[in-house]
């Protein structure tokens, strides 16, 4: 009786923990299943990581987690909200509270990096241009770009936009950061930055992350919880630890980035030596 | 196959119709706050506006000089050169100056609304925006759209001028037509109306023309050649749309 009603308080506080969370998610494009029947959730305070081999939609994931995309069946519940019962003005609340980091960071081409980052505190606020300064210095100098304030995008390079647009994103105080391949093309020393940032802007704002990537090790070094996303549903969820102690070879060989394995490296061929004969007879 | 070609490209055409209606109509809601931001407004209109005055004003001064040149010599086969002055501003302020001042914009500010806003698709910014929980239209869209409209009665009275002292020029300074006469014909037999269709006309005008380049921006495939084929269909609907409005409107008006 105790058990059962200890494990009662337990799911009811994890489910009051759960900010974001998908449900049997089936989603189409191009005629190709995406995802087929995919269960995710999201806790509070914490980095849940997001891995797959490419291809398998994780960046469409944050599309419907965000909903610029609508799922073919399935739930999609962010704050306790099921997205599909909520209008245009009821998204858009709910994307206020939610910040997103695109792959190439997005800033917009003819602002500055101050007014990138200054764009949506003056966009959903009347604050007094001195603070919004002193909003946009602070968030420009936890990611140590203060003095690049008047660059203009376009004189940034990769890591430093990522890093300008990780500024502009938490710059109203969101409470759930996306990330959406962050450590793509970076060198070792931005990707240190960025990955540093991330567990900073976890810790110190107690921002809920979610980091889709394909990075592993990156990834393990951050994570509190990670879900593979293989063929269109969850294939492995847990620590970064326990997916590397997984049963399953597929797992394995995705979290050691091993060459054998049960995925193949070879695109399905006829027979090489067979192929190769038939050519030599023409 | 051939038989359903004819089909499928009218059922196209009324469904870009539609979309291009419905696009007008969240446009012009989206107007309304996007004129309580001057600034963002104010660039716009430089944008499309300042920036196209060279070519408006090189053409303007030449078409009105070749408009001085053939109507020299063909009133002057009636005896009636005196008229020049006349048939140049008619024919500036009610035709040529709306239409070429639109087909110029097409080309030269049109593509460039098209192709930024092309990119700022192809790039993320627009649905970065989105995720800000700002609406792209109300940004990017109006304030881009309004300046057009606003700019291009502004060229095409600007091309008007213009034009007139190009004729001027071939008429009076090179062909030896009389000075107090051009001008005191033209003052005579050009009245309000005159004035106000050539306006009437560039307004909307910029109204189709801002609509078209915004629209195929929005629209754009988020790749290079899907921004390079908005360009071009911006360039190709607009001179067609214009010179199809004009004969709509001169229909009306006259």
């Amino acid at each position: 009786m105790t058990s059962t009603a200890s494990s009662q308080a337990t799911s009811a506080a994890r489910t009051g923990d759960v900010v974001a969370a998908v449900h049997d998610l089936h989603y189409d494009a191009g005629g190709r299943a995406i995802f087929a029947g995919l269960d995710l959730e999201v806790r509070r305070g914490r980095i849940t990581a997001i891995m797959g081999p490419s291809g398998t939609g994780k960046t469409t994931l944050l599309r419907l987690i965000t909903r610029q995309v609508a799922p073919a069946r399935g739930q999609v519940t962010v704050f306790g909200q099921d997205l599909a019962s909520l209008g245009r003005s009821g998204i858009y609340a709910l994307r206020r509270r939610m910040g997103l980091l695109f792959q190439n960071g997005a800033l917009l081409t003819d602002l500055d990096v101050f007014e990138n980052v200054a764009f949506p505190v003056r966009e959903h606020t009347d604050l007094p241009e001195p603070l919004v300064r002193l909003l946009v210095l602070t968030k420009l100098q936890a990611v140590g770009l203060r003095g690049a304030a008047t660059l203009m995008p376009g004189e940034l390079s990769g890591g430093m936009a990522r890093r300008v647009a990780l500024a502009r994103a938490i710059v109203m105080d969101p409470e759930i950061l996306l990330y959406d391949e962050p450590f793509v093309g970076l060198d070792p020393i931005s990707l240190g930055f960025i990955l540093r940032l991330i567990k900073h802007t976890n810790q110190a704002l107690g921002i809920t992350s979610v980091v889709v990537s394909h990075d592993v090790q990156e990834l393990a070094t951050i994570a509190d919880d990670s879900y593979l996303i293989s063929e269109g549903r969850v294939a492995a969820a847990g620590t970064p630890a326990q997916l590397r102690a997984s049963d399953s070879a597929a797992v394995r060989q995705f979290m050691t980035g091993s060459a054998e394995g049960p995925v193949p490296f070879h695109y399905p061929a006829p027979d090489y030596a067979h192929q190769l004969l038939e050519a030599d007879e023409r | 196959m051939s038989a359903r070609r004819p089909g499928t490209y009218l059922l196209g055409g009324v469904h870009r119709f539609g979309s291009v209606t419905i696009f007008l109509v969240q446009l012009l809601i989206q107007c309304v706050p996007a004129l309580g931001r001057p600034r963002l407004l104010m660039m716009q209109i430089y944008n499309a506006g300042a920036r196209s005055l060279i070519i408006i004003m090189l053409a303007g001064l030449f078409v009105g000089m070749v408009l001085g040149l053939q109507g020299y010599d063909l009133l002057r086969r009636f005896g009636s050169e005196q008229a020049l002055g006349i048939a140049a501003a008619l024919g500036l302020l009610r035709e040529l100056a709306p239409v070429i001042t639109a087909l110029l914009f097409a080309g030269r500010a049109g593509t460039a609304l098209a192709s930024e806003i092309g990119l700022m698709r192809a790039t993320d910014q627009l649905t970065a925006m989105e995720i800000m929980a700002v609406d792209p239209l109300r940004y990017v869209a109006a304030p881009r759209f309004l300046g057009g409209v606003i700019a291009m009665p502004l060229l095409t009275a600007i091309f008007s001028v213009i034009g007139l002292y190009g004729a001027q020029l071939v008429g009076v300074q090179m062909m030896g037509v009389d000075r107090g006469v051009f001008w005191s014909q033209t003052q005579g037999a050009v009245d309000l109306h005159d004035v106000n269709e050539g306006l009437m006309k560039s307004f909307v005008f910029g109204i189709a023309c801002s609509l078209i380049a915004v629209h195929e921006g929005y629209h754009a495939e988020p790749t290079a050649e899907g921004v390079g084929l908005a360009t071009t269909r911006t360039v190709v609907a607009s001179s067609v749309i214009t010179l199809l409005l004009d004969y709509v409107l001169t229909a009306v008006f006259l």
